[in-house]
């Protein structure tokens, strides 16, 4: 069980916080890393608030128990601040990213937060720029991989060209790549 | 070479479908296989199979087709879940009466009622003694893997006896691992043709299928049904250990885990077994002689062979996902104990119910089982036969 890298992801349905925890999970695999990913269950509705969750280890992962002492969480949607304990398990030395416009020492006071490393992105508006929509979760990896420094930002971009090539067209690939390299140069800590 | 691919659970069995490259696929979607089939319609389009894909309006239907494929003599698979596989109980029980080796994925899903779309044992076990081969899988390579070994299993000579393979819902169905595929003509060599025993669509052999069968023959057509149950133990460790010499996971009826000098140990099926694995190991770090018996084929049943391994311990647990209402515990607690009863062990045996429609199984809750266990193993004293586990009482 050491070794092992555990993030939580929080979004909204619909704003791809599964996809994210998979995309992640992925590129780590591409690593060499044993990974697990997978969403909390309930019944998907659009716009309510959805779990995801990410294992990474260098040895084989048993457990298939939801994560509660997450190393990272990763909030794709600001207004879940006021909705859902987000911090919830985070240990001291835990890392919390969020997408919004605000810095890390506002959403610290926010979130009246002692430890823990904030970062904060403007996922959203790099989605639109980028992607044409307002789904954060391509931003949103790129910025966890910065902030956790888990893997190499290469070998994502790889990952993520292979996987959906078939499925996307050449120019959601590139827009979607795009933002996952600007929110992890834009994405700022305290 | 093998190939080393993220998948969910679900398309984990797909892709082993797939590879097996079955001649006829009859589906209905319900939660949790709905991701299954269609990765499975998926390899259809693509032209990636010669599948025919009967897509039918209920799940009575698709285990109907399935059996006129089989009995026609085409190498037949479906998938379903929870009231998907309650609907298709009269056929299920037919498939196997006709000896159709079947193979049939379940993505384990609560039975209604209330609703529930998550993961407990209650469907799978609610036809336990439908004559059907059943293994239960701890992971999505498990799932690969069982499903694979599956169709050599039910298909033998020997066995001719449908098949079941299980995975946890959405915990291992939409749970995204890494899996190690094998190359889809090293599976196709593995499992070979399939040459029917007795093609209803061979005019030279003429032969019908389920016929009237009273009181003069039908008792005499049960009787050899057992033995094709009882004969897949013996092809299923064959299988087992040949498909390990092709992928190098090599598969038993069952995975004693650092059982060899435990003095307490859990019986568990599926996911969970995963998840008690680290609590042991911690247990052992503390100098607790814990065990874990993975149980991977429930039916048949390998009694002996489980009440040799328990044989000696102080106290054992059996963890069920699903009740049996009115019976002395959980299915598999009522077959553990009566495995150790026949082979002469008086070991004290406490039942834990779990995990019913989806309730989150922690690592705190199998240490909790453990502890128990200890208490047991002290005093030698069953206070409480079966207990709730996580369950606000």
């Amino acid at each position: 069980m050491t070794e092992m890298t555990e993030i939580r992801w929080h979004g909204r349905g619909g704003q791809g916080a599964v996809t994210a925890a998979k995309i992640l999970a992925q590129a780590a695999l591409g690593e060499g890393r044993h990974i697990q990913a997978f969403p909390e269950y309930g019944a998907e509705r659009r716009g309510a608030p959805v779990r995801a969750f990410t294992r990474i280890s260098e040895e084989p992962i048993y457990i298939h128990s939801p994560i509660h002492t997450p190393d990272a969480v990763a909030v794709l949607d600001s207004t879940l601040l006021d909705a859902v304990d987000v911090t919830e398990g985070l240990p001291e030395a835990g890392i919390l990213v969020v997408n919004t416009l605000e810095s890390p020492g506002t959403i610290r006071k926010r979130l009246t937060l002692k430890g823990r490393k904030i970062f904060t992105v403007d996922a959203t508006q790099i989605s639109i720029d980028c992607i044409g929509k307002p789904i954060p979760n391509a931003p949103m990896i790129g910025a966890v991989m910065k902030a956790t420094g888990i893997l190499p930002l290469e070998g994502l971009v790889d990952g993520f060209r292979n996987k959906f090539s078939e499925k996307f067209r050449p120019e959601v690939i590139k827009g979607n790549i795009k933002a996952i390299k600007r929110a992890y140069k834009e994405v700022k800590t305290e | 070479m093998a190939k080393i691919l993220a998948l969910t659970g679900n398309e984990a069995a797909a892709y082993a479908m797939m590879q097996i490259n079955p001649d006829v696929v009859a589906a209905y979607p319900i939660t949790p296989q709905t991701a299954l089939m269609q990765k499975f319609a998926d390899f259809v389009a693509d032209g990636d199979v010669d599948t025919e894909l009967i897509l039918v309006e209920s799940e009575h239907s698709a285990m109907s087709a399935t059996v006129g494929a089989s009995a026609g003599g085409a190498r037949a698979m479906t998938a379903t879940a929870a009231n998907g596989l309650a609907l298709m109980w009269e056929i299920v029980y037919i498939a196997a009466s006709n000896r159709l080796p079947i193979v049939m994925p379940v993505v384990n899903r609560a039975l209604s009622a209330p609703i529930n779309i998550l993961c407990d044992h209650s469907d799978s076990m609610g036809c336990r003694d439908a004559g059907w081969i059943q293994i239960y899988s701890e992971n999505a390579q498990e799932a690969y893997d069982n499903t694979i070994q599956a169709m050599r299993i039910a298909e033998h000579p020997d066995v001719l006896t449908p098949a079941m393979v299980t995975l946890d819902g959405f915990i291992i169905s939409h749970g995204m691992e890494d899996i190690r595929l094998l190359e889809k003509k090293e599976v196709q060599k593995f499992v070979g043709e399939y040459k029917p025993p007795y093609p209803l669509l061979n005019p030279q052999h003429p032969v019908t299928y389920g016929p009237i069968d009273f009181h003069d023959y039908y008792f005499e057509h049960k009787r050899p049904q057992v033995d094709g149950m009882e004969n897949a133990k013996r092809v299923a460790v064959q299988v087992g250990h040949e498909f390990g010499q092709k992928s190098g996971r090599t598969y038993g009826l069952f995975d004693a885990y650092r059982m060899e000098d435990a003095e307490i140990a859990a019986v568990i099926l599926g996911s969970t077994a995963g998840t008690a694995r680290p609590v042991v190991d911690e247990l052992r770090q503390r100098g607790i002689k814990a065990g874990l018996l993975k149980l991977r084929v429930f039916r048949p049943f390998p009694a002996m062979e489980i009440a040799k391994v328990l044989s000696g311990k102080k106290a054992v647990a059996v963890l069920d996902r699903s009740l049996s209402f009115g019976a002395q515990g959980g299915p598999l607690f009522c077959e553990v104990c009566s495995a150790l009863y026949n082979e002469g062990h008086r070991i004290p045996v406490i039942n834990f119910i779990y995990g019913l429609g989806g309730r989150a199984v922690e690592i705190e809750n199998i240490q909790e089982v453990y502890q128990k266990l200890g208490k047991v193993a002290k005093t030698g004293n069953v206070t409480k036969i079966v207990n709730y586990l996580n369950l606000r009482e």
